[in-house]
């Protein structure tokens, strides 16, 4: 990379320091706890994974220029300034070697927000130069396409009409004035198509109306896994003008961890403005679902199973109940894993690392933390509520031999819908 | 120059000049991370990021149950330290005095067996914490010049003060200005190095806290 771009880099890195990094830095102590938070870590055993080791360049790019002691010792030539080779080896310890999952930010006895730091570090890498290709693409494709995974609005159309054609029911678009605008990841459209007959099924029995947005139906945000605030906004704001131009009352995040925060909580930041509406998880819209009677359901499952918490729900977006009170009304084989909730252990693919195929071999080795978790629970249904958890997963369980079937929380809750005539469910 | 010479000096302009570098150093430090600022949180709350910041700033002081299951030896270590350095500074009579000389403020302590048997748990600890960061791949590899000289320059007040208090190695006001000179070089240094975080764990944990507080998540 140029020597221009490594500058722009450096630049964008000391503009993302602010107090908050400011006070993490001085307050760390180099304990290594965070390290034994880290699933990259702990099943490597290699120290480069210590979390807060990612974000060193960082650091001195903060001591230097923001502390008048750091800056003295650059002066005599006491500390080394970044460059291009410190890039070139941070690179991989910032992008494969962490899923953003937090974990290490709640372990840190001083209080260092690490995984916070780590996205700020990216935004610097990203303009370097120096962000994983497979990221680049994605994040090109959905600024150019609408979808990091290429999908365009007619495979969506697509997946509609086969609703229609097998259950009878409407995923209407572009319908103004629905009480809810859903979003969907490119995953679930490929994939899952399940989660769009589960949405359909739901909404039609607690008699809410909803709509899907031909302008903004993606909810993954690749500005924000790959570090740029720019197409972050960008993405953002989509999915703002368009709920604003149908005057929906509520969006809703998908079954996606990383899509929940952006919108939820970044995106009012990135856009600089609070939105004129509300943004739900789709769990959180099942949960009032639940509590106000709309949901209701029958049967129980009665498999060992247990709850795989998406990072970003529980982390960072607080979703932590809802997941264990909609599972209470379809299961009664419910099990907890060792670390569950807030302590939960990544799937090793969040933060873009699934979507970095260079990060392969090493999201492999950290999906066994989740091994080494069901091994001790002997499961046999998995679910979760993030389609990038849930491919991940699935990888994972194959690739060791695993037969646990990863299931979605909402289209197991829609399996257990109370039939009533003509709600358009299977009969 | 004579040991007396030397205590004298330690006790007078070497004190203030320590205690004036600490306290200017350690208020630069604090305004190098507030000047920076932080932008307002725009999106809708779920709950009190004020809360939240209190709340984090005080349990955070507790480790959670899956990390302490995995390093319950360096976990137990820093607290046996940081009680102990706490005890034997605030709680020593003679400290006391001190403090209540330069400030007007005085409180009860503990007995002196005791401090000295704390004093005694206080060089343990820090032995054991620097065996563990040298045996350590992950401290090894993250610790750096610095470390050790905070390790250093925190071990050398308490076994200084243990020594002159019991009369060894030197004859006790030769070694009581060597401990009051190892207390001022603590307090010229602390403000350069990560021993800053005696007084920004505060702000690092309201950050977060604050911030966790908002989303309504744990911190």
């Amino acid at each position: 990379m140029s020597s221009a771009s490594i500058e722009k880099g450096i630049r964008m890195i000391r503009e993302e320091i602010d107090a908050p990094v400011a006070s993490f830095f001085t307050s760390c102590v180099h304990c290594g706890m965070c390290a034994d938070a880290c699933h990259f870590y702990v099943q490597t055993g290699d120290p480069r994974y210590t979390p807060i080791n990612k974000v060193e360049p960082m650091r001195r790019i903060w001591e230097q220029e923001y502390t008048l002691w750091g800056r003295i010792k650059a002066t005599l030539g006491l500390s080394r300034k970044v460059n291009a080779q410190d890039f070139e080896a941070w690179e991989e310890l910032v992008y494969d070697g962490c899923s953003l999952c937090g974990r290490c930010s709640l372990v840190c006895p001083v209080g260092n927000d690490i995984s916070d730091m780590i996205r700020k570090i990216r935004e610097g890498f990203a303009v370097a130069g120096h962000a994983p290709k497979d990221l680049v693409g994605a994040t090109r494709r959905a600024v150019e396409i609408g979808s990091p995974m290429g999908v365009r609005l007619p495979a969506l159309e697509a997946q509609i009409r086969h609703l229609k054609h097998d259950t009878g029911l409407d995923a209407p678009l572009d319908q103004a004035g629905a009480d809810y605008m859903v979003l969907l990841s490119s995953m679930e459209i490929m994939n899952f198509p399940e989660y769009l007959e589960a949405i359909a099924r739901i909404m039609q029995q607690a008699g809410r109306t909803w709509t899907i947005s031909s302008r903004a139906f993606e909810a993954t945000n690749s500005g924000v896994q790959i570090g740029v605030s720019d197409i972050a906004t960008e993405l953002v704001q989509r999915v703002v003008d368009a709920a604003e131009e149908l005057g929906v009352r509520t969006v809703i995040s998908p079954e996606c961890g990383h899509a929940y925060t952006a919108i939820r909580f970044e995106g009012p930041n990135l856009i600089g403005r609070p939105y004129n509406f509300r943004v739900q998880h789709i769990l959180e819209v099942l949960e009032e679902f639940r509590q106000q009677g709309l949901l209701k359901t029958e049967g129980k499952e009665t498999e060992r199973m247990t709850f795989h918490d998406p990072c970003q729900l529980v982390r960072k977006g607080g979703v932590i109940q809802a997941p264990r009170n909609l599972l209470g009304m379809v299961s009664n084989g419910f099990v907890e894993m060792r670390d569950h909730a807030e302590m939960n252990w990544c799937c090793g693919g969040g933060g873009g690392v699934s979507a970095n195929e260079r990060a392969d071999e090493l999201k492999s080795k950290a999906f066994h933390q989740k091994k080494s978790q069901l091994d001790e629970l002997g499961v046999e249904i998995l679910v979760t509520a993030c389609a990038n958890c849930r491919i991940t997963l699935e990888e994972g369980l194959e690739q060791n031999d695993m037969d646990i079937p990863v299931v979605g929380l909402t289209e197991m809750l829609a399996e257990h819908l109370v039939e009533e005539p003509g709600n358009g469910g299977d009969t | 120059m004579t040991a007396d010479a030397i205590l004298f000096f330690a006790r007078g302009t070497g004190f203030d000049w320590a205690l004036a570098i600490f306290v200017f150093g350690m208020l630069l430090r604090l305004f190098e991370v507030l000047s920076l600022g932080s932008k307002p949180d725009l999106s809708e709350g779920r709950g009190s990021g004020v809360q939240g910041g209190l709340k984090t700033i005080v349990t955070r002081t507790l480790p959670r149950p899956a990390i302490f299951a995995r390093e319950p030896v360096r976990i137990i270590n820093g607290y046996v330290f940081h009680i102990g350095f706490l005890a034997v500074l605030f709680l020593y009579e003679p400290h006391i005095e001190l403090f209540e000389a330069k400030m007007g403020l005085s409180w009860p302590g503990l007995p002196t067996g005791i401090i000295n048997a704390l004093g005694v748990l206080t060089i343990f600890s820090l032995l054991l914490a620097l065996t563990l960061r040298l045996s350590s791949p992950v401290l090894k590899f993250l610790s750096t010049g610095s470390d050790y000289l905070a390790w250093l320059v925190t071990l050398l007040p308490v076994l200084t003060g243990y020594l002159a208090y019991n009369h060894m190695l030197l004859p006790y006001t030769a070694m009581l200005a060597v401990h009051i000179l190892s207390v001022e070089l603590f307090m010229v240094v602390a403000p350069f190095t990560k021993l800053t975080h005696m007084f920004s764990f505060m702000l690092a944990r309201w950050y977060q806290g604050y911030r966790a507080g908002h989303r309504g998540v744990e911190s």
